[in-house]
């Protein structure tokens, strides 16, 4: 084994490590925001809204994630340039720059596979309690933000950290479009040092270090959420 | 006090109320009046209607007819999917916040603390400041027995416990009206006694209460009017001596007998 190469790489990789960070929170951030909704409306209707969102959460959940990516990358991605009222906006600079693809991506995954385990969630929540809102005099929406969203976030907490932990280590899927994260600059340290396994390895410590760091938070926050009794 | 002027407007009036359920008519018609200070009390064998009744009052079951009046005020209702819906959602909202209801399974919401649970209804709803929805939260935990109990999660507590909780908080938000569906059913028999001393006590100060039950005792000794429900009809009303002493319907006086 040969490490000679990683201090020069280092400040490389800290940039990789930023970049994953910030696409696995904006994934989590927007995919949360989006998968609340997606599960909620499978639960109360109106009829079509439930089957659009359930037909959104099949597509996403049956087809693989690089493909996704792919399809929204240079599918998607390759079609902005031809339209010049995009090309000459002011959102041009995001659009032309990878990044941007691979959060929408991963937003639509965390959505999908997260709208499915908010339905349950939502459905989960004990009608009883759902009802004492309503009696109280709460509004609809009231008794969301108030008692049927925490119930069931709360409830399926766990689940939830868990698939979070997996999209993680979903993210070197970016690398293959241009977003140098942490495994896309392994990747250029291998194509220009020749070295094959010690990055993989280096990449593979600092992706075991962020899960750990993931399940700690986790646990940290589930250890403020109230207690059940078992 | 009950008034003696019949001409006062009654802290609640149903009207002629009908439900059905889907080919299922459960109430063909039940007619109550409660003025202020009435303790009236519903029983029946199951399936009589009377918690339906109950929960049509404030709409957790919508009504398929009738009327419901609250200290002279008609709720707005029009024809819907699964029966009357409230035509106004802010009137609705209006007239459930002074309609205090109680539970059989409690409905205590699990991821608040007793006390949080007990403040929510003034916050949100009544907007009263924080502070002084917490001074009187707990005032109120401290009458029903559970001041000490103010920081535990409802997981931690007993039935009897957990009921007391949710008639605290029904309290606070200082309804004209309390309605009990069979309070006491879910209760372990040595849990039901202190729940039915707060009730008890709620009755003695003079709350207007309508209370479905199956604790003929306590109905006889805290009532001021019985209504036997029978297939979703009223078989027999009255003050309670002659509900239960003297009925004038057999099936009110075998009901009575049974289960006393």
């Amino acid at each position: 084994m040969q490490w000679y190469w990683l201090p020069e790489y280092l400040p490389a990789f800290a940039e990789g490590l930023w970049l994953t960070v910030q696409l696995l929170t904006l994934a989590i951030v927007f995919g949360m925001a989006l998968a609340v909704p997606i599960g909620l409306v499978q639960v109360t209707g109106p009829l079509p809204l439930a089957w659009l969102a359930r037909g959104f959460c099949t597509v996403i959940r049956g087809t693989p994630l690089l493909i996704q990516l792919w399809l929204i990358y240079y599918g998607l991605g390759s079609l902005f340039p031809f339209v010049p009222a995009i090309r000459e906006s002011f959102l041009w600079p995001i659009l032309r720059d990878a990044f941007p693809y691979a959060v929408f991506a991963f937003t639509l995954s965390v959505a999908g596979y997260e709208g499915e385990v908010m339905r349950g969630a939502f459905r989960g929540v004990p009608k009883g309690e759902l009802e004492a809102a309503r009696a109280l005099g709460m509004s609809p929406f009231q008794v969301l933000r108030r008692v049927w969203l925490p119930r069931a976030l709360q409830n399926v907490f766990p689940t939830l950290a868990g698939e979070f932990i997996l999209t993680l280590k979903a993210t070197p899927l970016a690398a293959t479009i241009t977003v140098f994260e942490v495994y896309g600059i392994g990747t250029i340290v291998r194509q220009e040092t020749f070295r094959i396994y010690e990055p993989l390895l280096f990449v593979a410590a600092i992706y075991l270090v962020l899960t750990g760091i993931l399940i700690l938070f986790f646990r940290w926050m589930e250890s403020r959420m109230p207690r059940r009794r078992a | 006090m009950p008034t003696d002027d019949a001409t006062a407007t009654p802290a609640i009036e149903v009207r002629d109320l009908h439900k059905s359920f889907g080919d299922l008519e459960v109430l063909k018609g039940v007619s109550m009046t409660a003025r202020d200070g009435d303790v009236v009390t519903l029983i029946g064998a199951s399936g009589s209607g009377k918690s339906t009744f109950l929960r049509c009052i404030n709409m957790l079951d919508q009504p398929s007819a009738g009327e419901i009046v609250l200290a002279g005020e008609a709720l707005s209702m029009k024809p819907g999917k699964g029966g009357l819906v409230a035509t106004d959602r802010k009137q609705l909202e209006r007239f459930r916040a002074r309609l205090g209801m109680v539970f059989q399974q409690f409905n205590l919401w699990q991821h608040m603390t007793v006390l949080q649970n007990v403040v929510e209804g003034p916050i949100q709803i009544l907007k009263v400041p924080k502070a002084q929805a917490r001074e009187r939260a707990e005032a109120l935990l401290n009458r029903v027995g559970l001041w000490d109990k103010r920081d535990q999660y409802p997981a931690f507590l007993s039935g009897g416990q957990q009921q007391r909780a949710a008639i605290a908080r029904a309290l606070a938000m200082e309804p004209r009206v309390m309605l009990f569906d069979e309070p006491t059913s879910a209760l372990d028999p040595e849990l039901v006694g202190e729940v039915l001393r707060v009730i008890r006590s709620l009755a003695e100060e003079g709350r207007t209460m309508i209370l479905v039950t199956h604790e003929m005792r306590f109905a006889r000794d805290v009532s001021s009017e019985v209504m036997f429900l029978r297939n979703g009809l009223v078989d027999e009303r009255g003050a309670p001596d002659q509900v239960f002493d003297a009925p004038e319907s057999e099936h009110c006086r075998r009901f009575v007998q049974s289960v006393h």
